[in-house]
């Protein structure tokens, strides 16, 4: 039974949802509105004049083979960073499910990169891979491997994979870990007295049982490499070098920010919006579905 | 088909005894119960066979073969769990089947096993479903017949009839006697419950406190219980016990509540004064009216149907209980007799019963 409370008149009410409107009116609506306005429009060089342009902005970038090539780059970026940070955070969470001494730590050290804001987590992987000086440059150096991220685009985007993936392992390793931990022990015990070991028995048992999260999670992890690695790229490479990093959302705030196309931006972010808003309503029928 | 033997199995979970020692032989297609109260050992003790822990001491011979430090996945033993364990991703079928499936076995094989136990455990119609579908009574026979399609050297059953209603449990009782019987595999089988251990066993196997107080039939354990435990665990309604002194040169006792009674045999039971435990089960007391030498205080009448149970005091304050046919004597103060064919002599300083040859 869900739990209904009954006011009586509409002030209480209404002041009580009032700060929660606000919020997301000036946040949200507001600044999503004036967007979709933008995006009907073009504005000169210089800011001087606006005029409206119907929905050429959009034809625009549709026919244009660099905001294509940016979704591919995307799309791309996001399978990569899902699975890799999926895989892992897996991975860990079946270490710690088996650990019995330090689980504690395992767990502790294992939540901690969710903790740290993202812009820092970009600052440390510059400690490790700084083409002069980093650690994992030098080590690599030692290996013939001449790593530097700021001149090779591939380089540079396996480094921001690794990092929006790493940034996202605690959040998978947790969902895993809880998922991992209600599969039941006598279910595996009468798998193994079948005669099922090993990766077998995790493919056979363990894994179907995960189906539930993993699902949640692709959706969710998707989500985030999509639209919420902005500042983890930006920080470390720009979108660079040349476009190997320019992402949907990257490409956004170049297009708008610095390139000074006010309408074609805003035009991006809307079908950026459009994008989150189907996801969204994806993930939000996933969820519903399980019974949690 | 098997021999099982365990030598000396002992386990402990860091300073916590839970078994001290247990030596005991299963003939080929023997079924052995082995019955006990809640926390005693039960499960850990079919988990070591299983496989699914590892003893702390002694070994596990299956058909000869020492298989103490064997994987579970290679001890071809089959365990009906009392949860059931089933797969809840899997139809009955795939259940069944699994095991089959990862010995390699051909398909048409596999279905026709799987089919053949079904039928035998009425699951035809069930096959496609998913446990998450059936009724308790179902996914229990489920987890039969996954156990029975792998035809294992051993059948070990933890307690499979404890989540079944009272009157499903009588006829599920009766099916893995038959099934059992009639497959022929080795079984161990735990339970708590006396009833299903008594009709079940070719043989029963008491335990108290991490060791076996009594291995034998089933009628030798109620008939001649080993120590007063067994004597007090077997058998419902229980038996009743009075504290006694020997006298009459050892061929008869005083109980504490006064009289003398007569002990069976031509033998002397033992040094005069020395202390022991009668036992006489309920059932055996005769009622007297007015001549009989014990007096009875009746507290409580329970009518079973065609019986009832009085539960009362003797003289001494000591509880007691008697079971008559229906009606019972209306009465709140009654005199009995304690046959002395029917009575049980138990040392009173160690529980173990007295005999004399
Ligand atoms: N993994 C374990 N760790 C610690 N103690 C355990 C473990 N498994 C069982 N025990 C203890 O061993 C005793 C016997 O348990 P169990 O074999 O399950 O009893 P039963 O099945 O007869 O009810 C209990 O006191 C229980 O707390
Ligand atoms: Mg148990």
């Amino acid at each position: 039974m869900e739990r209904k409370t009954l006011f009586r008149g509409w002030l209480l009410p209404a002041a009580l949802v009032a700060p929660q409107l606000l919020i997301t009116f000036v946040f949200f609506f507001w600044p999503a509105g004036q967007a979709l306005v933008e995006s009907t429009q073009a504005t000169d060089a210089f800011g001087l004049s606006t005029m409206f342009v119907g929905a050429s902005n959009f034809l625009a970038l549709l026919t244009d083979p660099d905001y294509h090539a940016a979704i591919l780059r995307t799309a791309f970026f996001c399978v990569a960073v899902t699975i890799l940070a999926m895989a892992a955070g897996l991975l860990f969470a079946s270490f710690a499910n088996r650990a019995i001494k330090g689980r504690f730590l395992y767990r502790t050290a294992l939540i901690w990169p969710y903790a740290i804001a993202p812009a820092l987590s970009s600052v440390i992987f510059v400690f490790l891979f700084q083409p002069q000086i980093g650690m994992i440059t030098n080590l690599l150096a030692r290996f013939g491997v001449n790593f530097n991220y700021t001149a090779n685009g591939s380089q540079a985007l396996a480094l921001v994979i690794l990092i929006a993936a790493w940034k996202q392992v605690s959040y998978n390793f947790i969902f895993y870990l809880a998922a991992l931990q209600s599969v039941p022990r006598s279910m595996l015990e009468a798998a193994t007295l079948d005669g099922a070991r090993g990766l077998h028995r995790f493919r056979t048992m363990i894994w179907p049982m995960l189906m539930p999260t993993t699902l949640f999670l692709s959706v969710t992890n998707i989500v985030y490499a999509a639209f919420d690695t902005f500042d983890v790229i930006f920080a470390l490479t720009g979108g660079g070098p040349g476009t190997s990093t320019d992402m949907l959302v990257v490409k956004v705030y170049r297009d708008g920010v610095i390139n000074l196309d006010l309408g074609g931006s805003a035009a991006q972010s809307v079908l950026l919006m459009a994008g989150i808003i189907a996801l969204t309503a994806l993930q939000m029928r996933l969820t519903r579905g399980r019974a949690t | 088909m098997a021999t099982l033997e365990l030598q000396g199995l002992a386990k402990s979970f860091g300073n916590t005894k839970v078994l001290h020692g247990l030596d005991v032989k299963l003939d080929d297609g023997e079924m052995l119960v082995i019955v006990g109260g809640s926390g005693c050992g039960k499960s850990t003790l079919l988990r070591l066979v299983a496989g699914l822990e590892s003893p702390t001491a002694g070994r596990i011979l299956l058909d000869g073969k020492d298989i103490t430090h064997v994987d579970p996945s290679k001890r071809d033993v089959a365990m009906v769990f009392q949860n059931y364990a089933l797969y809840p991703h899997m139809s009955v079928f795939e259940n069944m089947a699994y095991g089959l499936k990862l010995k390699g076995m051909p398909k048409a094989e596999i279905a026709k096993r799987v089919e053949e136990a079904a039928d035998t455990l009425s699951l035809s119609a069930l096959l496609g479903r998913k446990p998450g579908q059936l009724s308790g009574g179902q996914r229990q026979r489920v987890a039969m017949g996954r156990a029975i399609v792998r035809e294992p050297k051993l059948f070990l059953f933890d307690e499979p009839l404890s989540n079944l209603d009272a009157k499903l449990r009588v006829q599920v009782r009766a099916d893995i006697r038959k099934l059992q019987k009639r497959l022929n595999v080795t079984s161990l089988y735990v339970t708590h419950d006396q009833v299903e251990a008594m009709t079940l066993a070719d043989r029963l196997a008491v335990m108290e406190q991490g060791v076996a107080a009594q291995i034998a039939t089933p009628l030798e354990v109620f008939a001649r219980p080993a120590d007063q435990f067994v004597a007090g665990f077997i058998g419902d309604p229980s038996m009743n016990f009075c504290k006694a002194v020997l006298c009459a040169g050892g061929h008869g006792a005083k109980l504490a509540a006064g009289p003398e009674v007569a002990l069976p045999g031509e033998a002397s039971w033992g040094p005069e004064g020395m202390a022991v435990m009668l036992g006489i089960r309920p059932q055996h007391v005769v009622i007297e009216p007015g001549t009989g030498p014990l007096g009875f205080a009746v507290a409580l009448e329970e009518p079973l149907g065609s019986e009832a149970l009085l539960h009362g005091t003797l003289p001494d304050g000591e509880a007691f209980r008697i079971r008559v046919p229906y009606p019972a004597p209306q009465a709140t103060a009654l005199t009995i007799s304690l046959p002395a064919a029917h009575l049980h002599l138990f040392d009173a300083q160690t529980g173990k019963r007295l005999e004399i040859a």
